[in-house]
């Protein structure tokens, strides 16, 4: 079980597709920003599992994965910042109560 | 003296498949959690278990800098921002009493379709390249990769991190001018 692609393919499937679920369905922003937390994890464990099991992969899934990493830290600050931003305009963090832009 | 078997006793498995188990039904347990939780500081923490979880698994695919990686960025750096930004943001009255907007089934829904077809595409493929099992990563190799190969996406990265900084810092400051409702 632990020794099949597919097996860690699958898990993170899983978790990317409960990352979706809490994107689409938490009204809060700051709940939104975890769940693409997990969706991202989720990505990284299919690289690395792709990483593990094809030869030629092999060292450069850990330095993409790494890169990624990177990418992710740089996103939260940025988002982290938005939300914030617009709770101090808008006192609510959350998003069906920011209306202003639709009407 | 006592020797501990090559299988599970009564199942027949390997002790890799019982932690590979172990570890995929705590992470998508927890993740679960964080995405159903009521309140949302406790979302926060168990996305800390989740990421731990999920490190376990980079050591068992065989990579180990990755999963010191992933405590040390994802535990030690994204969870305290995250868990700073809920604690900012919370309004006094607690959780708020709806978690979900009223089109959940719908994202339900989605999200359940997703899975299902993820899971039939990566059923009716075979990855032609794939070794029959797993091989650990070098350290050394990723360190010589990071260096050669991938130089330039290293510095770009190291770019956006400070880019991201200062981004950061920019849209939270409180601007200078003064407010008629007093700021946080």
């Amino acid at each position: 079980m632990s020794h099949t692609l597919d097996a860690y393919l699958v898990v993170s499937a899983l978790l990317f597709c409960i990352g979706v679920f809490g994107f689409l369905a938490r009204r809060n922003a700051i709940s939104m920003l975890m769940c693409i937390e997990l969706m991202l994890n989720a990505v990284n464990l299919t690289i690395l599992a792709f990483g593990a099991f094809v030869p030629t992969l092999q060292g450069n899934a850990a330095v993409i994965a790494l890169l990624v990493m990177a990418v992710a830290a740089g996103e939260a600050t940025v988002g982290l910042a938005i939300v914030i931003a617009i709770y101090r305009n808008r006192r609510t963090p959350l998003v069906d109560e920011y209306a202003q832009m639709r009407d | 003296m006592l020797t501990i078997p090559s299988t599970i006793p009564l199942l027949g498995w390997s002790w890799n498949d019982l932690l590979f188990l172990v570890l995929t039904g705590g992470l998508l347990g927890s993740a679960l959690m964080v995405v159903l939780g009521r309140d949302i500081i406790r979302c926060g923490l168990w996305m800390i278990v989740c990421f731990l979880f999920l490190a376990g698994l980079y050591v068992l695919v065989g990579n180990p800098l990755v999963a010191g990686a992933q405590v040390l960025i994802y535990i030690g750096a994204i969870s305290v921002l995250i868990l700073f930004a809920v604690m900012l943001t919370q309004s006094k009255a607690g959780p708020a009493r709806l978690v979900f907007h009223h089109q959940a089934w719908a994202a339900a829904l989605a999200a359940i379709g997703l899975a299902i077809m993820l899971v039939i595409v990566d059923g009716s493929t075979s990855w032609p390249l794939a070794e029959p099992d797993r091989q650990a990563t070098a350290t050394s190799e990723v360190a010589s990769r990071l260096f050669t190969d991938f130089v330039l996406p290293f510095e770009v990265v190291s770019v956006l991190l400070l880019a991201a900084v200062i981004g950061g810092v920019f849209l939270a400051k409180r601007d200078d001018a003064p407010r008629s409702d007093s700021d946080l």
